[in-house]
């Protein structure tokens, strides 16, 4: 609860702040306490400290899990304003807005990991949305963000509407707005069902799921890549929360069915999101459709449905968040975009360009980075429950696909010759990326470290 | 302890390495590390069975069930001493070559010793495959950043190859792990599983085909020719001489014991593909003229040999392979010495633009044809000892087989004496014309070299001792 509230009222303390200050500079500043702040209080509510006695009405319920997945959302925006800040107060001139809107996307992300009633999961997926579709427009005079904008907008209320069609499907069969039903008995009626599949696809829609994937680069594309960052880790990794609480409390207990339906999506995602980023020349667009890729790989979280997945889950959040953020918070200050532009980036900034080989490397998953364990668990999750081992097989392979794409960054950096104008950065930002990449390793070699704090 | 020292001495030293900006100390650096992991290596070796010295248990990741197990046993013992001899050899012998950013290159050498070593090492199943990865990564960069023309191309067939490999093998890991009783990766709890026919039969291909391709073996071999091709020699050395020898050592170590049954009903299959790769390798090894791709082809077909071997259900076979390890090994690199020497020197690598080496440098010849000949396992060279022994156990197996197999021993023979003819005899032709005698330092590693193939190959009780318990233990775990 200490989330949602706080993160709202600092949403509103945001945008009052742009009328009062003037100082575009300080609002980096106010947005990096209130994150603090906020961070500090969920850390708190972990241990059991609340801040407010609300009743939910069984609504919301706040457990480790979801507790977990905000730190991380939380910790993430917070590296995304360290590393990026900078560059959000570059896109236009309302930096005080920009924040704001961040700040209630963390609301929603707050309300999405602990929902227990279908309406709070609209409304958070909703409250996630509508800022992101606001930021994907702030270039406001760049034909291609407007277009990305409004893309993702008529896109989004377009699942929008399915999911509410489904929850009003469930609501008619069951008489009820509650996630998980007391009581169910099987083989359920055909409106239950519908209700369920469109739910699904629409989740699917918000998590960029082939086949319902297709506006992902181009809005990853069209957006400000400052922002593109951020949806591409915070709002990608809430859809997720929200996913796995939906299908752990609904859909677990009708087994094999949901099974080969996640099975058929997970294939299709790795097989487009791999093999469509092979053949991108711009490295923004390939790690959009990497993007999509990892998504694959998080649904075998959702397929497997045990304490392995979802231990495992967290760590691949907390690994792509770390990984995609160091990537991003170069490739914004880069004139050129394209992997061509990457070309021997290794003799201009050998610092910069060791962290991004790190976080390559956790994005292909190799070992001795996070990235690994977190493709780890995933697989073991599935391998566990002894069935499908076809489909570990299958993504091992589009793994490797996988290294095909992000080495393709790292050769160019290291191994072609180039001239590459960076811009002069700051030692804080090195020191900043240098952290990163220890924790990227750190995690790699001791996962222990993040996954000790749950017991579920 | 020894096992870590083995491991954490390179890792240190090449992670030194990296901050040496000078050229001369970081190379000497390296040499003085590379010698110290000699010695400790040394050490373990004379190190009696039993002893506490030689394992090492430490807990690393408890909730997932893997720990840092690491010990010596004798086949970890002899890929341990050649691991360590390769190192000072290799750097000894390119001491002259120079390189754009030294320390780089030197620090990630080691940093790669210390992945081999790991590798070997490993007494659980999680620890070997992240080695395994480990090894790999700096020879990516190092085949890349200071290889040859088509380097990048080529290395990254390579590097994918062999990924999608090791991906596969931790499938078939992550299976083992959930089919143990204990939910551990500890070799004791592999070792000893029994289980129904098809999960061996799917255990056995995911890991095979990882091994397959890091041996490399038909047909998984196309990476190979062109990476050895188009690494620095140096890096070369490191492929051919030690890090292939992975794929054989996890054979050993990690496939036929844990899958037995799956291993016997497809030792036919194996053998086969490893007779179709050896002779297929050796007539192309024929038709080459480029000095380091007919060593790579050579390379193949004795590789083809072990991995043959290794399927024959027989300790003396399993025995051979083991010396034949070790052996390959030393003869290999010093081969791609003396060509890396003709390389430098002459900067051709090609045999129609070679010839009458040998008046120019004649102790190079004499040394050179020691290797050779070792290459094609005379008696009383090193070499000898290990291939009679596989032919022995492949005769016991299955004599058509074994009778096919050795036909390329003579093909060996042609395409070795053939090189030697075409570098170092007949007339003198331009590119030789201003050739002279190599430095000291490359004679001494290759009379080193030399001693230690005649001296083994004399005497190879020694090296028969060290790994004696291994071969019937798995052959028993065959049985």
């Amino acid at each position: 609860m200490n989330t949602i509230i706080v993160s709202a009222i600092l949403g509103v303390v945001m945008m009052f702040s742009g009328i009062f200050i003037h100082n575009k500079a300080a609002f980096k500043n106010i947005a990096i306490a209130g994150l603090l702040l906020l961070l500090g209080i969920n850390i708190a509510e972990n241990y059991g400290y609340l801040l407010f006695k609300v009743d939910t009405k069984g609504m919301l319920h706040f457990e480790r899990f979801g507790l977990l997945f905000n730190i991380i959302a939380i910790a993430a925006t917070l590296l995304f304003t360290l590393l990026s800040g900078r560059d959000v107060e570059k896109v236009g001139n309302y930096t005080a807005e920009y924040f704001a809107l961040i700040f209630f996307i963390l609301c929603g992300v707050g309300i999405v990991t602990s929902y227990t009633n279908l309406m709070m999961l609209f409304i958070g997926i909703e409250i996630i949305s509508i800022p992101a579709y606001i930021l994907t427009g702030t270039d406001k005079r760049n034909l291609k963000s407007n277009e990305a904008s409004l893309k993702y907008f008529l896109m989004g209320a377009f699942s929008t509407g399915i999911m509410l069609m489904g929850i009003t499907l469930l609501y008619g069969t069951n008489g009820t707005f509650m996630v998980e039903r007391a009581g169910a008995t099987f083989p359920i009626s055909y409106l239950e069902a519908m209700g369920l599949l469109l739910l699904f696809i629409s989740l699917s829609f918000k998590v960029s799921l082939a086949p319902f994937h297709f506006w992902t680069p181009d809005v990853y594309d069209g957006a400000p890549t400052v922002f593109t960052s951020f949806m591409a880790t915070v709002v990608k990794i809430a859809g997720f929360a929200a996913f796995i609480r939906l299908i752990e409390s609904r859909y677990g207990s009708m087994g094999s069915q949901t099974d080969r339906l996640v099975a058929i999506v997970i294939i299709l995602t790795l097989a487009f999101g791999n093999l469509t980023a092979v053949f991108q020349q711009s490295v923004k667009r390939m790690l959009a459709y990497s993007s999509i890729a990892q998504a694959g790989f998080m649904m075998f979280a959702l397929f497997a449905l045990n304490d392995t997945g979802k231990e495992g889950l967290i760590l691949y959040a907390a690994a792509y968040c770390l990984a995609t953020l160091g990537i991003f918070a170069v490739l914004i200050k880069m004139e050129d975009g394209t992997f061509e532009g990457f070309n021997g980036l290794s003799k201009s900034q050998p610092l910069l360009a060791a962290v991004l080989t790190i976080c390559l490397l956790s994005l292909a998953g190799i070992p001795l980075t996070a990235g690994f364990f977190a493709k780890y668990y995933m697989l073991a999750a599935v391998v566990k429950t002894g069935h499908y081992l076809w489909l570990v097989v299958i993504a091992v392979l589009f793994a490797a696909v996988s290294a095909y794409y992000y080495f393709k960054v790292i050769q160019a950096m290291y191994f072609k010759e180039g001239e590459v104008n960076f811009p002069p950065v700051t030692a804080r930002f090195k020191y900043l990326l240098v952290a990163v990449a220890a924790v990227i390793i750190l995690l790699g070699v001791f996962p222990n470290a993040l996954s000790q704090f749950m017991y579920f | 302890m020894i096992p870590v020292l083995l491991i954490l001495v390179p890792l240190v030293c090449g992670l030194i390495t990296f901050f040496i900006k000078e050229e001369k100390t970081a190379k000497l650096w390296s040499l003085t590390g590379s010698v110290i992991t000699l010695l400790i290596a040394l050490i373990g070796v004379t190190t009696m069975k039993g002893s506490n010295l030689l394992t090492y248990d430490a807990s690393w990741i408890p909730t997932l069930g893997t720990r840092f197990t690491v010990g010596l046993d004798g086949m970890g013992k002899i890929l341990t001493l050649l691991t360590a001899v390769a190192f000072p050899i290799i750097f000894g012998a390119t001491y002259q070559n120079k390189y754009a950013s030294p320390n780089a290159f030197y620090g990630l050498m080691l940093l790669s010793q210390a992945g081999l070593m790991g590798v070997f090492l490993s007494m659980d199943m999680l620890l070997f495959y992240f080695f395994w990865e480990f090894a790999l990564i700096p020879v990516y960069f190092l085949c890349s950043k200071w290889g040859g023309e088509k380097r990048i191309a080529v290395t990254w067939k390579f590097f994918i190859y062999t990924f999608a490999g090791s991906l596969l093998m931790l499938v078939g890991i992550l299976y083992l792990y959930t089919l143990t009783p204990d939910q551990s990766f500890a070799i004791a709890s592999v070792h000893n599983l029994s289980l129904t026919s098809s999960q061996e039969l799917f255990i056995f291909w995911t890991l095979f085909i990882a091994f397959a391709i890091k041996m490399p073996v038909f047909p998984f071999h196309t990476w190979q020719p062109d990476t050895y091709e188009q690494s620095p020699t140096a890096v070369t050395m490191v492929l051919s001489g030690v890090m292939v020898k992975m794929g054989v050592f996890a054979v050993l170590r990690w496939l036929l014991p844990v899958v037995p049954n799956a291993s016997l009903r497809m030792a036919d299959v194996v053998i086969i593909i490893s007779i179709i790769g050896m002779i297929y390798a050796s007539l192309i090894a024929i038709k080459q003229d480029d000095i380091k791709r007919l060593i790579a082809y050579s390379s193949i077909a004795h590789i083809g040999l072990m991995s043959a071997a290794m399927f024959a259900n027989n300790a003396t076979a399993t025995q051979g392979v083991m010396l034949q390890m070790f052996s390959h090994g030393i003869n290999v690199i010093g081969l791609w010495i003396v060509a890396d020497v003709i390389e430098q020197q002459l900067g051709t690598r090609k045999f129609s633009e070679l010839g009458g080496l040998a008046q120019k440098a004649p102790a190079l010849a004499i040394l050179f044809v020691v290797m050779s000949l070792a290459n094609i396992a005379l008696p009383l060279t090193n070499s000898f000892i290990g291939e009679f022994m596989m032919f022995n156990g492949l005769f016991q197996y299955n004599y058509w087989m074994a009778g096919i197999a050795g036909i390329s021993i003579i093909l060996a023979a042609v395409y070795t004496l053939w090189m030697i003819q075409k570098i170092f005899y007949g007339e003198v032709r331009g590119a030789v014309s201003g050739a002279m005698e190599v430095t000291t330092n490359t004679k001494l590693m290759l009379v080193i070299l030399v001693v230690l193939v005649v001296v083994f190959g004399v005497y190879p009780k020694p090296l028969i001792n060290i790994t004696n318990d291994n071969p019937a233990k798995i052959v028993a775990q065959l049985k």
